[in-house]
C-alpha cells in the first residue's frame, strides 16, 4: 500500500525525494448513492428528483431546499444532450480514456441537470453543443461510477427508441432510528498521491553528512541548544540556526517503547524498540531503534552508540546507521537528563 | 463589549460502530446533525452556520470533504467553515461555532465533527514514513507510549493505574447505548493480561477505531432562555505549542497547562478539583487520564495517578471522569474532541441518562490533539454566567 524510494539529486543545495502514497479506500455509499451504484451495475441510470422539481444524476443525498434525505429516485435515460463541453489533450492515468478527448456536460434526457463525464471523439472538431451522445458502457458493470466508461455520439437523433425516464425506483431503507441500518454497497476507491518531498538546506546538510559517517546539528545562538537534526530556525526563539556542531555518536536512551504490533505499511518487522536518543553534545533526543539487547532489558538512562551499515550501503539517510547498541557504560543518572522528558 | 453569553441547546451523536456501512460519510454527519437539530427544538432554517471539524483528510482519502458535504450539512445558501486541529479538532470546532455567537455574529450555529475510521487505516495513515528519516513511527500509540513510560518514571506512578481507567471507562461505556465498546467483561486483571502492544501501552488500554459523528446546536442568551435547561459556556480556550523543542515537556506540556489556567480564570474557578462536577477528558491511552489530571490543574504534579487510584475518577467519585465511557470506549477521532464537549453539556443538562451524574453544575469538556500539541478546553454550566 505505501511506496517510497530515495533518489537525490547531488547538484541541488536540497535533497528531495518522490513519494508515493496509496490506499484502496472503503467507501460505504448509504442508500441513495448505494441504489445509484446498484442501478449502474443494472445498466440502468438513476436520478434524484428534488423537492422543487430537478431530476439530477448523480442523486444528491440530501435535498438542497428541504434537506431531508432523498427518497424519490427516477430512472433516466442513457441518451442526452450535450450542454458544454472543453478539450483534453492530454490524458493522464487514471482519466476514463487514454487518448485526446472531450469533457462534456451532458444532460440525460429525463434530467434536468447535466453530468460531467468524458465524450469519446478524435478531434474538437467532433464534438458541438447540442449534440446527442449516449452511454457508453464498461465492459464488465460492477456498481460503481466506472460502470459508466464513456459518452459516445449518437449519428441519428433519437425518435422514441430510448427508454422512457421516470420508472420510480424506491431508494433502499434509510438509517434505522435507534441504530445502524441495513448495510450498503461498498465501493472500493483506490487513491494515490505521488509528491516529491523536499528536505530543508540544514536537513540535507545533516543527511549529506550521514553521508560522510558524521552527525551534525545546529547551536541556536540565542538559547544555544543543539538541534538536530538541524532546523535552520530555533522552534522556541525563531531565530536561525547558523553553527554547525559535530555530535558525538554515543549518547542516552531517554525514553522508548516497544513496538509489538504489525501494521499495514510498517517497515520494520516488530518487535522493536522505537527509542528518544539524546546524542551527547545534543539538547533534543532523535528517534531511532535499539538492537543488540533483549527488548526487556533496555533501560532509560542506558548509555548507547551509534552501529553504521556498511559504508558502501550509504546514501544521504540517517538509515545509514543501522541501529544503536548498548556501550556497556553506567547508566545516567535520571536528573542529567529528566528535562528531556 | 466582552462576550456574549451562549449555550449548548441541542446534542446529537451517532451509534458509533467498528463500521457505519449502511451510512455514508454524509449520512453519519447527518445522523448527529438531525439529533442535535431535533434535542434543540429547531430546524435548518433557524441556523445561521456551520462549523465542521474533522481530523487528517487522509482517514478518508476525501480532501477537503467540506465540499462536498455542504448540501448534506444544510449550509446552501450560509457560511460554512472546516476546521482541523488534529486529534483536538472536535474541540476546537466546537469553540469556533461558540465563537461566533459569543461574538454576536450569528444567533445560532450548528456545529459536527466526524470520522468513518473504517474507510482506512489510521495506523497506516498515521505512519506514512518520511524520506531519509528512520521508519521508527508506528501509529498514535507508537507515538505517545514512550511519553506513557516517561509519565510512569517521572510519577513513580505503580503499573495499574492504566489499567484501573480502562476498566473504569469501559464498565462506564456500558451506560451508554451510543458507546462503541460494551464490553461487559472487561476488569482491571484482564486489561493487565491483554496483549502488550506499545509497551508500556496494552492492547485493553487503547482506544478502538471508530465511526461516528456530533452534533451540537450553539445558541445566543436569547434563544437558550427559551428553551429547557441549556449548557451555558462559561469559558473556552484553545493553545498550542510545537511537537518537539528543545527540553519540551512531553509529559505535562505548557500549551495545556496554560489552557486551562486560562480556562478556570474564565470560569472563576479556583479549586478545579472542588468546583467541577464531572470531567469529560480525552484519555486515547488509559494512561492520559492521571497524565492529564496533573495538566489540567486537579492534581499537582506526580500525584495525578492518586486520584485515579483512589476511585476518585470512578463515576461516583468525586470527579467523575468519563462517565460516557469515554475516548477509550468510542473513537471517531474528529468527533472523539465534541463527544467529550458535547457530554459535558449533557451532564450539566441532567440529560445523560444512565451514565448522568447527580447534581452536576459545572463540567469541563477537554480535547487534545497532534503530539500533545493542541488543546482544546471548554466549561459549560447550568447556570447563565454572571
Amino acid at each position: 500500500m505505501f511506496h517510497f524510494w530515495a533518489m537525490t539529486t547531488s547538484q541541488s543545495r536540497t535533497l528531495s525525494s518522490p513519494v508515493r502514497v496509496s490506499f484502496d479506500y472503503t467507501r460505504s455509499t448509504g442508500p441513495v448513492l448505494g441504489r445509484y451504484l446498484e442501478g449502474l451495475r443494472e445498466g440502468i441510470v438513476l436520478a434524484g428528483r428534488t423537492s422543487d422539481g430537478r431530476v439530477i444524476t448523480p442523486p444528491l443525498e440530501f435535498d438542497p431546499g428541504t434537506h431531508a434525505a432523498t427518497t424519490d429516485l427516477v430512472r433516466v435515460a442513457e441518451s442526452g444532450t450535450v450542454t458544454s463541453w472543453t478539450w483534453c489533450p492530454e490524458p493522464v492515468e487514471g482519466q476514463p480514456l487514454d487518448r485526446p478527448f472531450a469533457w462534456a456536460l451532458v444532460t440525460l434526457d429525463g434530467a434536468t441537470a447535466p453530468m460531467l463525464h468524458a465524450l469519446d471523439v478524435a478531434s474538437p472538431s467532433e464534438v458541438h453543443t447540442g449534440q446527442r451522445v449516449r452511454i457508453r458502457w464498461a465492459a464488465e458493470r460492477q456498481g460503481l461510477v466506472t460502470d459508466v466508461a464513456c459518452f459516445e455520439p449518437v449519428d441519428a437523433l433519437a425518435d422514441g427508441t430510448w427508454p422512457q425516464p421516470a420508472d420510480a425506483v424506491p431508494a433502499r431503507d434509510a438509517v434505522a432510528a435507534d441504530g445502524p441500518g441495513e448495510p450498503t454497497p461498498v465501493a472500493i476507491t483506490p487513491v494515490a498521491l505521488d509528491y516529491t518531498y523536499a528536505a530543508s538546506p540544514e536537513e540535507s546538510s545533516f543527511f549529506r553528512g550521514l553521508a560522510e559517517g558524521r552527525i551534525v546539528g545546529q547551536r541556536c545562538p540565542a538559547c544555544n541548544k543543539v538541534y538536530v537534526p538541524p532546523r535552520g530556525a530555533c522552534p522556541v526563539d525563531g531565530v536561525p540556526t547558523h553553527d554547525e556542531v559535530e555530535l558525538a555518536q554515543t549518547g542516552i536512551v531517554t525514553t522508548f517503547c516497544v513496538v509489538n504490533v504489525p501494521f499495514l505499511g510498517q517497515q520494520i518487522k516488530p518487535p522493536y524498540v522505537s527509542a528518544y536518543i539524546l546524542l551527547d553534545g545534543a539538547d533534543i533526543a532523535l528517534q531511532h531503534l535499539i538492537l543488540d539487547i533483549p527488548a526487556d532489558e533496555i533501560r532509560m538512562g542506558m548509555r548507547v552508540e551509534a552501529v553504521w551499515k556498511p559504508r558502501e550501503e550509504w546514501g544521504t539517510t540517517i538509515e545509514n546507521i543501522s541501529h544503536f547498541r548498548p556501550t556497556g557504560e553506567p547508566d545516567a543518572d535520571y536528573d542529567t537528563y529528566k528535562h528531556h522528558l | 463589549m466582552g462576550k456574549q453569553a451562549a449555550a449548548v441547546i441541542g446534542v446529537g451523536q451517532t451509534h458509533h460502530r467498528a463500521k457505519r456501512d449502511d451510512v455514508s460519510i454524509a449520512g453519519l454527519c447527518r445522523e448527529a446533525i438531525d439529533r442535535a437539530l431535533a434535542d434543540a427544538g429547531v430546524t435548518f432554517d433557524d441556523i445561521d452556520a456551520i462549523v465542521v471539524g474533522k481530523a487528517p483528510d487522509l482517514f478518508e482519502g476525501v480532501m477537503m470533504p467540506e465540499l462536498y458535504l455542504a448540501e448534506a450539512l444544510g449550509a446552501v445558501g450560509k457560511p460554512l467553515i472546516r476546521v482541523h486541529t488534529a486529534g483536538s479538532v472536535g474541540g476546537s470546532t466546537a469553540i469556533v461555532a461558540a465563537s461566533l455567537v459569543q461574538s454576536g455574529v450569528h444567533k445560532r450555529v450548528l456545529t459536527v465533527a466526524f470520522e468513518k475510521q473504517s474507510e482506512s487505516n489510521a495506523m497506516w495513515a498515521l505512519s506514512v514514513p518520511v524520506p531519509f528519516v528512520m521508519p521508527v513511527h508506528a501509529g498514535a500509540g507508537g507515538y505517545f507510549a514512550p511519553h506513557v513510560r516517561s509519565y510512569i518514571r517521572r510519577a513513580g506512578a505503580p503499573n495499574h493505574i492504566g489499567a484501573i481507567v480502562a476498566a473504569k471507562d469501559r464498565q462506564n461505556a456500558l451506560r451508554n447505548p451510543y458507546a462503541h465498546l460494551h464490553n461487559a467483561d472487561t476488569t482491571v486483571e484482564s486489561v493487565l493480561a491483554s496483549q502488550m502492544l506499545w509497551d508500556p501501552i496494552r492492547y485493553d488500554e487503547t482506544c478502538p477505531s471508530s465511526d461516528g459523528a456530533c452534533a451540537m446546536v450553539i445558541a445566543d442568551a436569547d434563544t437558550a432562555a427559551s428553551v429547557d435547561s441549556p449548557a451555558w459556556i462559561h469559558g473556552t480556550v484553545m493553545r498550542s505549542e510545537p511537537t518537539t523543542a528543545s527540553e519540551r515537556d512531553q509529559v505535562n506540556p505548557r500549551a495545556g497547562r496554560e489552557a486551562a489556567a486560562y480556562l478556570w480564570k474564565q470560569a472563576g474557578i479556583t479549586n478545579p478539583l472542588e468546583e467541577i462536577d464531572a470531567a469529560e477528558i480525552y484519555v486515547p491511552f488509559s494512561w492520559f487520564e492521571p497524565m492529564w489530571m496533573e495538566n489540567l490543574g486537579f492534581a499537582a504534579e506526580g500525584e495525578g495517578w492518586k486520584l485515579t487510584e483512589s476511585g476518585a475518577t470512578a463515576i461516583d467519585g468525586k470527579l467523575p471522569v468519563n462517565s460516557s465511557g469515554g475516548v477509550l470506549s468510542s473513537n471517531p477521532i474528529g468527533a472523539s474532541g465534541m463527544l467529550r464537549f458535547a457530554e459535558a453539556a449533557l451532564q450539566v443538562r441532567g440529560r445523560a441518562g444512565d451514565h448522568q451524574v447527580d447534581g452536576v453544575r459545572r463540567a469541563l469538556g477537554h480535547a487534545y490533539g497532534g503530539g500533545s500539541q493542541f488543546f482544546a478546553m471548554w466549561v459549560v454550566g447550568a447556570e447563565r454566567p454572571a
